[in-house]
């Protein structure tokens, strides 16, 4: 495919490498954070840790949206599903989660629940024309990619005067989450996670721009790159990354040009301000409770607020016994790390969001890792 | 799933819709995000919406950038 074929280019990726081995001085470590799932996912499928120098090593970030909603907001969901007359919406992993009881939206549907998996919110909103008798909630989770198309939902559900669409509303802020994860204690004061620099995730930034990350590279002098997702892209950013390091900056580069700019879709941005506003905190699985970090339906549209609609209320909860996917999400551990690993843990039965999703550490390290983790001790 | 891919618009419809081929598949999607698309346009496109444009001569200078690598010196990257 166009756009994509020429970046996963294997030739050129070694010459990528090659260049890489020639600048990452050997006198210093290079400990880069890719915040985002995706690039957890390529990391692994396309084997970029084995390209790279020893001394170059990549730390999985949080930014799953599947991984980081935390169990409490979950059941909120299993809950609403169980609701008399509720049809519940929501993207292909979030069925598979495990909630507090052990139980996934899969498994309340076997129960009986009318839960559906959609493949864009326009299709929920779509049900809830073709179903008026049923209330139909759409279970909206992710970053800033999501967040622009469940706003278009909202407005066309008010410009049709939908009474039967709602959203429980799940969107998470990427910024702020670096943000966190450079004020915690183990990359602040413990220095357990070292992190000298960072990879934005580009699609994230096709909506809001480079600029948002300005200022804490500034404020933590940290070099951030905007990476696209193809490997070429992702070992370009490295890099780049290396080339700030050496020289002691720590500024916001754009490696995706193709298609992030400064400020973003305006449009998009515009929407978003239109339908959501700041939450004054959102707790997030494995980052705790993060200030400004997630975004709620504002009062003028309240009608199509789930949690306002079925007066739903947030209980955290605790993690389930032995799953380490806080640490993991915090940089601090190891897919490995974790007892239940590829044990009482797979794919197939995930006791952790981090499995669940293609994009979670514990999957990609599942289905790409072991083998490597395999030929490193033979 | 935060992934979004780049795709051709082949067809412009009615109420900011539009057909993108990816594969060889054709599918509708909404440009309810993005302004003043056109057919042959590239587009990023996630969970059935275009997020943004794709362009093509960025696209090809970063490939440029890519392809030099490992034949010049160290200064010689991107920016
Ligand atoms: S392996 Fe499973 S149980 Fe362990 S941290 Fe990962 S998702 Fe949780």
């Amino acid at each position: 495919m166009k756009y994509i074929d020429e970046f996963r280019d294997g030739a050129t990726a070694q010459r990528v490498a090659a260049q890489v081995r020639e600048e990452a001085r050997t006198d210093r470590r290079y400990d880069l954070m890719e915040f985002c799932g995706g690039h957890t996912h390529a990391i692994y499928r396309y084997g970029v840790q084995d390209l790279l120098p020893e001394n170059v090593r990549m730390i999985h970030g949080p930014g799953c949206p599947v991984c980081v909603l935390p169990i409490g907001r979950l059941d909120m969901a299993l809950a609403l599903a169980h609701h008399d007359g509720v049809t519940l919406c929501t993207y292909g992993d979030m069925l598979r989660v495990p909630g507090s009881q052990g139980k996934s939206l899969l498994k309340a549907r076997s129960e009986g629940a009318d839960v559906r998996m959609v493949y864009s919110c326009a299709d929920a909103l779509k049900l809830a024309q073709t179903l008026p008798q049923r209330q139909v909630v759409f279970f909206a989770v992710g970053f800033e990619t999501t967040t622009p198309p469940t706003a278009v939902a909202i407005l066309s559900a008010r410009a049709k005067e939908l009474g039967n669409f709602t959203v429980l509303c799940n969107h998470v802020l990427t910024p702020s989450a670096i943000a966190n994860i450079l004020d915690s204690p183990e990359v602040r004061e413990l220095g357990t996670v070292p992190i000298d620099g960072f990879l934005g995730p580009a699609h994230v930034s096709v909506i809001i721009g480079s600029q948002p990350y300005e200022f804490f590279a500034e404020e933590y002098q940290k070099p951030v790159v905007i990476s696209g997702f193809e490997p070429l892209d992702v070992m370009q950013s490295i890099l780049m990354l290396i080339r700030q390091l050496n020289g002691g900056r720590a500024e916001v580069e754009n490696q995706y040009t193709r298609a992030v700019s400064r400020h973003g879709n305006l449009k998009a941005k515009q929407l978003v301000a239109e339908v959501f506003e700041l939450r004054r905190e959102f707790e997030w699985r494995g980052l705790g409770t993060v200030p400004y970090s997630a975004l709620r339906i504002k009062d003028d549209f309240c009608g199509f607020d789930a949690e306002q609609r079925f007066a739903l209320d947030y209980a955290p909860t605790k993690e389930r016994n032995g799953c380490e996917c806080g640490a993991i999400l915090r940089g601090v551990m190891q897919p490995t790390d974790c007892r239940l690993f590829g044990t009482v843990c797979t794919p197939e039965t995930p006791m952790g969001s981090c499995m669940v999703s293609s994009e979670g550490a514990c999957a990609a390290h599942y289905v790409y890792g072991r083998y490597q983790d395999r030929a490193a001790s033979a | 799933m935060c992934l979004a891919i780049p795709a051709r618009v082949c067809r412009l419809l009615d109420d900011a819709r539009a057909v993108i081929e990816i594969d060889g598949v054709q599918q509708e999607i909404s440009l309810e995000l993005v302004e003043d698309v056109e057919v042959g346009d590239y587009v990023i496109v996630h969970v059935g919406y275009a997020l943004g444009r794709l362009e093509p001569a960025e696209a090809e200078k970063t490939l440029q950038m890519l392809r030099q690598m490992g034949s010049l010196a160290p200064s010689s990257g991107a920016a």
